[in-house]
């Protein structure tokens, strides 16, 4: 079967009740615990949730990065309709792993080689997974770095990791992901290691990226900011699942998840003054032993005899989603159906 | 109000820090090269008063943390006068630095690495006290302990138990704790919820007001995070490559920033809300923050700046006063 005879109103990728456990020496860890989700064509989906809620895994998963002791207990990944998994699903992974699917790291020191030079780095992507000549190669990442915004691109091909900024690094970065033209972009927190200003420029090149190549991104951050400006639908993690998903603007206005609410109302931010901040008291549960019932029980104010039941994700309007017994809509957020409110 | 007191009050400076160099020495450079020196710091001056916040704000490198050293003299000045309650402390040494060291704290960034994963919580925070004489044995403390870990929010049982049980942010109030030991009047807080969640960092930053309010500390709260900084801020002052471009109260600085680059800063801080974020208008400087081992001359901001002038490259702006308490130091702004 041909990729292509699929309709192209499928989505791109589909992440299905995907569990991820770790054996480590402190136990089993259920670093996921039922993870779904999907991402459309020219769609920006944002990933958030604290540190161990299961960003980064749930990236590794589909890029196929999941290592010792690490293991995908169950669930399916789905590429274009087709499973990652299998013994076909294998070498279909391997065809689409790193072209169609490209991936970008918090880290670009860590995940560029210091010896070799940039150019040489950018082209071994291109004559690996495009059968380049080395000079094809070389004319193409020149044009990938203008691409990412690195001027005096030609002088640059021959310089290393080192003589770079940050942010420079995190365009190479990206030059190289794009390098192949992959129809979807993941970044696990490309801006995180960055000075704010410079977070923007970055910012700034994903959002033009995605636009002019018609590009898919999954944006993971902790940021809520980050994910504000630049995608369409959130996801929010919590412990090792998705605890509400939904667009963008619907979300962050009307959260109906206890945690979303808490987590946008302890976010500082910039353009308001409160004299205190309000916080979730108590911490992430130990993903060990993790709580039978809904994971946010400890922490919840409204958590009651009805929620020693696990929650499932479930639609509470046409185009959000919540995992909660009781979702509600806080009393600061703006009401449905006013037309607009002055904040 | 929590955050209006301090600000008005006329009490002379708790801190004044004027005109202070820090200087650096490099490693050579290439074979034939002599290692050489460089101003992190030029000319930074600051007063801090009796139960203030000011808020220390600046991207990687341009110079937080060296100031917060020098200040607390874990680092040496090569110019400039640091005065701490009316006192010249710029020089002092031996048994004054001693004593000098028991009023004025540090709390880090990182409460993984800045707690001993080998000592108790205990002997922790008992630690300053032991080092300082007050005490022989920890034991004697231990009524003061628990009184110290009650204020910073820590389950009674902490006493015996070692970091690793602890949480990020639980940690972080055992290293405020240690800092709290000794009683001081100041502390330097280097980034202290920059490494905590969200949902944890507000619990961080409620506890350290909390405790401003209780115990009349002032802070020198260093962070790169400006949504952090207003909620916690009296004043705020911010660093460009190692020097200070712009110092005013909160407020005002968030709503009427002078300087080119504090303008530049705010905009780039992504707010959490679509809506707005979507319409903000970023002002986007291409360029690099400059080497401070060959700085620009004159402004260092000049190399990225779009108003720079000549006049710009040749002479370094001064800090001056625009309005009452809002100093900025540019030639064109
Ligand atoms: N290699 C590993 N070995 C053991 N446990 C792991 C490993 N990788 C991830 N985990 C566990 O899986 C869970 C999810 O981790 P993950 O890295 O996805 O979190 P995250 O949301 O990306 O957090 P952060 O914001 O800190 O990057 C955590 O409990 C983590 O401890
Ligand atoms: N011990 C040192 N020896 C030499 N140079 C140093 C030393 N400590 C800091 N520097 C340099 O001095 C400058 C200021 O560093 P500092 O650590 O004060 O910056 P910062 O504003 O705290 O940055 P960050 O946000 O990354 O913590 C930087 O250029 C840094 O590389
Ligand atoms: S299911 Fe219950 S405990 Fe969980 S978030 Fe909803 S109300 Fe709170
Ligand atoms: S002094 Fe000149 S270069 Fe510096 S910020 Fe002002 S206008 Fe720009
Ligand atoms: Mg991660
Ligand atoms: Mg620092």
């Amino acid at each position: 079967m041909s990729v292509s005879a699929i309709s192209s109103s499928a989505p791109l990728l589909e992440v299905d009740n995907l569990k991820v456990e770790f054996d480590t020496r402190r136990g089993l860890v259920q670093g996921l615990r039922g993870v779904t989700l999907s991402i459309g064509r020219g769609e920006t989906l944002g990933v958030v949730g604290e540190s161990g809620s299961g960003k980064s895994v749930t990236a590794q998963a589909v890029m196929g990065l999941i290592d010792m002791p690490g293991r995908i207990a169950s669930g399916d990944i789905r590429w274009k309709g087709r499973s990652l998994f299998g013994r076909d699903g294998e070498r279909y992974a391997q065809d689409i792993r790193g072209k169609e699917v490209a991936m970008v790291f918090q880290d670009p020191m860590t995940s560029l080689n210091p010896v070799l030079k940039i150019g040489t780095q950018i082209g071994e992507v291109l004559e690996r997974h495009l059968g380049m000549t080395r000079a094809q190669a070389r004319n193409r990442a020149e044009e990938l770095l203008a691409a990412v915004g690195i001027s005096a691109p030609r002088r640059r091909l021959d310089q290393h990791p080192h003589e770079f900024s940050g942010g420079m690094r995190q365009r190479v970065m990206i030059a190289m992901a794009i390098a192949c033209e992959p129809q979807l972009l993941i970044a696990d927190e490309p801006t995180t290691a960055l000075d704010v200003t410079i977070q923007a420029q970055i910012l700034e090149l994903l959002a033009q990226l995605q636009e002019t190549l018609g590009l898919s991104v999954i944006l993971i951050t902790h940021d809520l900011g980050v994910v504000a400006g630049l995608c369409h639908r959130v996801a929010v993690m919590y412990a090792g699942q998705i605890i509400e998903t939904g667009l963008a603007e619907d979300v962050f206005e009307r959260p109906a998840h206890p945690y979303t609410q808490g987590l946008l109302r302890s976010t500082p931010r910039l353009d308001e003054v409160s004299d205190r901040l309000v916080s979730i008291e108590g911490t992430p549960p130990n993903l060990v032993v993790p709580p039978e019932g809904c994971s946010f029980q400890q922490r919840c104010p409204l958590s009651g005899e009805a929620c020693r039941k696990a929650p499932r994700l479930e639609h509470i309007r046409p185009d959000a989603e919540a995992a909660c017994w009781k979702p509600s809509v806080p009393a600061w957020a703006t009401p449905l159906m006013s037309p607009s409110m002055p904040s | 109000m929590l955050n209006a007191v301090p600000a008005a009050s006329p009490a002379p400076p708790l801190l004044s820090v004027q005109g202070l160099d820090v200087t650096y020495e490099t490693g050579a450079q290439g074979f034939w090269g002599r290692p050489r020196a460089f101003k992190a710091l030029e000319d930074i001056s600051f007063d801090l008063r009796p139960g203030e916040t000011l808020g220390l704000v600046g991207e990687s490198g341009s110079g937080k943390t060296t100031t917060g050293r020098a200040v607390l003299r874990r680092i040496k000045a090569s110019a400039g006068k640091i005065v701490f309650q009316g006192k010249d402390i710029t020089n002092v040494s031996g048994e004054q630095l001693r004593k000098l060291r028991r009023n004025m704290q540090l709390v880090f960034q990182d409460p993984y690495a800045s707690l001993n994963p080998r000592m108790r919580v205990i002997d922790i925070v008992a630690e300053p006290l032991l080092v300082h004489g007050l005490i022989r044995h920890v034991d004697e403390a231990r009524d003061r302990i628990t009184e110290l870990l009650r204020v910073v929010g820590l389950p009674a049982d902490a006493h015996d138990r070692f970091p690793h049980a602890f949480s990020g942010g639980q940690r972080q109030r055992i290293g405020i704790a240690r800092a709290l030991a000794l009683q001081p009047e100041f502390i330097v807080a280097d980034e202290p919820v920059s490494a905590l969640d969200v949902s944890v960092r507000a619990q961080v930053v409620n506890l350290m007001q909390d405790l401003q309010k209780e115990l009349g500390l002032s802070y020198l709260f260093i962070a790169h995070d400006l949504s952090v900084v207003r909620h916690i801020s009296h004043r705020v002052a911010i660093l460009y490559a190692g020097r200070m471009v712009e110092v005013a109260e909160r407020d005002e600085l968030y709503d009427h920033p002078i300087h080119p680059y504090t303008e530049a800063l705010l905009s780039a801080v992504p707010v959490p809300d679509p809506r707005t974020q979507r319409q903000r208008k970023r002002i986007v400087y291409g360029g690099e923050i400059p080497d401070l081992v060959n700085p620009p001359p004159g402004c260092r901001f000049s190399t990225r700046c779009p108003l720079a002038t000549a006049q710009c490259k040749q002479e370094a702006p001064k800090l001056t006063e625009r309005s009452p308490g809002h100093l900025v130091a540019c030639w064109n702004r």
